[in-house]
């Protein structure tokens, strides 16, 4: 199975900076892993390629190339292009003064509608509002009986004729029923239909019609593979629908789906439903999805994160030491300060892309924030000649360290031999070779 | 119709079919020009790429739009990079030349990929038990109404319908409504009730009237809630338990527009209900479910049943070959 994209990114690009700078041969090598990564969450083909010509342009114009880790920057790159596309902060459904709103829900049979429409009846309908569910869907069997039971759940009225009424006569009369009964909102289940099913697209074009709704809300299952264009673009074309409401969030699905269907009709997500309950319906947020498609877990967070608490200088400082291993204790406490400004770091390690199995290890290795604490005060009690050159440190010095930390001899002996070899693993990790993190951690 | 003997591992006592049981005998076209009418008319686009790209000259941007189909209609990545990269080189090997060559040899390659398995329903045992799973919203209640008909009235077998799903609301209904149209019985609970227990209560009903097959049909879940995953596989050891030998089928329902989430589902599936089929369903739309044969390529799941429309007669027993050659066709 797929790699978390920005993990086979820094592979793709490892030992552009031992180079310095990025060719255009690895900027296409890096699109190729965005484009297979794209497809594996069914982003459509065509939205593929016209994704990665955007940003293979950006990575090529913007100074990605000279940067301290282009595989991180291009990572940012994607992402942000990826949020931008997905659309800016959604809207919510914005109920009339005066009269029910209508809302219209369409889609695919087994997309989700059913249970959509009470999801956002129950929404629509806090704060002093009244909201009502219209059940024109006559062609399921028990369909009906689904709704009025989801009603119920949701605490809204639902107005159903059974299944013998035409959908559209049903809808305009339970149009007639929310008004009378001052309903604030009244939302229409309609049948699912395959885009290609002319009949019921017709039926459902005189079920807007008769309704006239404010808005219409194409319901989309988020496992929709490439074929999500082709119904987006029929629905469109016919009902010509208002947002989308993607469903079934909670899987693991990459959705994609959600990222062709805007591309190619512009038109807004405004919903994401992540869970079988009734309350586990959400706005859409278009940057939380572009992770989502990316399989990046947060790494974005952590990028800014990390660029609030450091500047480049430093950081390109920070780098020759590592390499050339003139990396000191007085360094080292540095990191550790900026790493901690960071917040915890157990959900520092979380954000990180792969590093799942380094978390699994650093709870057995019981690495907690009072052992950073220890290291800390071990390191204030050295003078800066020994920050500088641990190899100074001999046994009256350590005594000292020990008492001035309040530690032992043996937690100010275990510090300087860890930090030898963390010296030299840090090294070998600025040469591209990845260290075992536990390793890492405990200096072995 | 469909010769639905073949497409089952039948016991020694069922008879040889009537030709009563054949509800459009005499009228409407037959079910392999149907069938290729509904698939076709959602693979021209398809076709006419492919036409362009193989049965043209072949360079290099015609391999990149054979590609593209195939990845179009979900074959998914890697399955399709292998396509591409075997069929280029077996026309570099100078081993194909002809056009026609290169579409046979296409269709023979897309066939192998679905011809993972034995393809053949078990209901030999009596009663046998098809265990019916997947995520919410693939069709997994109309495939049972559609597959209880065929073997009432395609094979002349008693079936009782276990409504397991106790979850969603008003799934009873519709599945009673399926059990009137197909001539099975059904044995429910009161909502809430719990599924394992319809199971083994439907197996028990079987048993006392002599009925040939139980179709189990259990509630929609994704395949990431592992609770529900685990209540999965409680209902099947209560079936297990209850029978030797059952579940003797456990089919999961994939929808034909599902994407590479589609392997994720058939591998948790697999994991909590041991599967030993898929059927694809909505085939009717613009959908190609190529995602079935990365299945039945990657996990060698073999697909068995194909849903080609919302009637109660519109299921097919899968033929790979059939299959990657509606594909292709116009």
């Amino acid at each position: 199975m797929f790699d978390q994209l920005s993990d086979r990114l820094q592979q793709t690009l490892s030992g552009v900076r031992s180079r310095g700078k990025l060719t255009e041969a690895d900027v296409d090598r890096a699109m190729r892993e965005i484009r297979l990564a794209l497809l594996e969450a069914d982003v459509n083909f065509k939205v593929v390629k016209t994704f990665t010509e955007a940003v293979k342009e950006r990575c090529l114009g913007a100074g990605v190339l000279e940067s301290l880790n282009p595989g991180q920057q291009v990572t940012k790159i994607v992402n942000e292009e990826l949020s931008r596309l997905m659309g800016g902060s959604s809207r919510d459904i914005a109920l009339a003064s005066s009269g029910p709103t209508v809302i219209l829900m369409a889609g695919l049979q087994g997309s989700g509608k059913t249970t959509a429409c009470a999801k956002l009846a129950q929404h629509l309908a806090g704060q002093k509002r009244t909201a009502a569910l219209a059940a024109c869907d006559t062609q399921r069997p028990a369909a009906v009986d689904q709704l009025v039971k989801l009603g119920k759940q949701a605490g809204v009225t639902v107005y159903e004729r059974g299944t013998e009424a035409d959908p559209a006569e049903i809808a305009r009369w339970a149009l007639d029923r929310a008004r009378e009964e001052r309903k604030d909102a009244l939302v229409v289940d309609t049948a699912g239909r395959l885009h290609v099913d002319e009949e019921l697209m017709a039926e459902l074009v005189r079920v807007r019609d008769a309704t006239r709704p404010h808005d219409v809300i194409l319901v989309l299952d988020a496992m929709t593979g490439q074929d999500a264009v082709n119904v987006a673009e029929a629905f469109a074309e016919r009902v010509d629908f208002d947002g989308i409401l993607l469903t079934k969030l909670d899987g693991d699905a990459r959705g994609g789906a959600a990222l062709s269907v805007r591309t190619v009709t512009g038109k807004p997500i405004l919903y994401a439903s992540v869970g079988e309950k009734l309350d586990q319906l959400e706005r859409f947020h278009p940057e939380r999805m572009a992770s989502r498609i990316l399989g990046m877990g947060d790494v974005l967070s952590l990028i800014e994160k990390a660029e609030r608490v450091s500047d480049q200088q430093q950081a390109e400082d920070l780098e020759r030491k590592i390499r050339r291993q003139q990396f000191t204790l007085e360094d080292f406490l540095q990191q550790l300060r900026q790493i901690r400004k960071m917040g915890p770091l157990s959900g520092l390690l979380g954000m990180m892309p792969g590093m799942g199995k380094a978390m699994k290890q650093l709870r057995a290795a019981d690495m907690d924030e009072g052992e950073l604490d220890r290291i800390e005060a071990i390191i204030l009690s050295m003078t800066p000649e020994e920050r500088a050159r641990p190899d100074v440190i001999d046994g009256s010095r350590r005594r000292r360290i020990a008492l001035g930390s309040g530690t032992t001899v043996q937690a100010v002996n275990q510090l300087v031999k860890q930090f030898g070899q963390m010296r030299k693993l840090m090294a070998q990790l600025a040469k591209g070779k990845m260290p075992d993190p536990q390793q890492l951690l405990r200096g072995r | 119709m469909a010769d639905w003997r073949q497409a089952f591992v039948l016991g020694e006592q069922v008879p040889a079919p009537t030709a009563s049981a054949e509800p459009d005998e005499g009228h409407g076209p037959g079910p392999l020009r149907r069938l290729r009418e509904r698939l076709g008319a959602s693979r021209r686009a398809l076709a006419a790429e492919l036409r362009a790209s193989v049965l043209d000259r072949l360079e290099d941007a015609d391999w990149e739009r054979l590609e593209e189909a195939l990845i179009l209609a979900d074959m998914g990545a890697p399955a399709t990079a292998r396509v591409v990269a075997e069929l280029e080189a077996e026309v570099e090997a100078g081993g194909l030349s002809d056009p026609a060559e290169v579409r046979e040899r296409l269709v023979d390659m897309l066939a192998e990929l679905g011809s993972a398995g034995d393809r053949r329903i078990d209901v030999s045992a009596k009663p046998s038990v098809v265990m019916v799973v997947g995520v919410n919203g693939t069709g997994k209640t109309t495939t049972i109404g559609k597959l209880a008909w065929v073997l009432r009235n395609q094979l002349d077998l008693s079936v009782v319908l276990a409504a397991s799903d106790t979850y969603r609301a008003a799934a009873v209904e519709q599945l009673e409504v399926w059990a009137e149209r197909a001539g099975a019985e059904i044995i429910r609970a009161a909502p809430g009730g719990d599924p394992g227990a319809v199971a083994y209560d439907a197996i028990e009903a079987a048993k006392a009237r002599g009925a040939d097959v139980v179709i189990c049909d259990t509630a929609g879940r994704l395949h990431t809630h592992g609770n529900l995953m685990e209540e999965l596989a409680k209902v099947r050891r209560v079936i297990s338990k209850r029978l030797e030998g059952a579940p003797h089928e456990s089919l999961i329902v994939i929808d034909a527009t599902t994407g590479q989430n589609g392997l994720r589902q058939a591998q948790a599936f697999s994991r909590a209900a041991g599967l030993t089929g898929v059927a694809l369903t909505k085939l009717d739309g613009t959908a190609k479910g190529g995602i079935a044969l990365a299945i039945a390529d990657e996990l060698e799941i073999p697909v068995k049943l194909i849903g080609v429309g919302e009637g109660i007669d519109d299921l097919r027993p899968f033929e790979p070959r059939e299959f990657a050659q509606a594909l292709l066709e116009e």
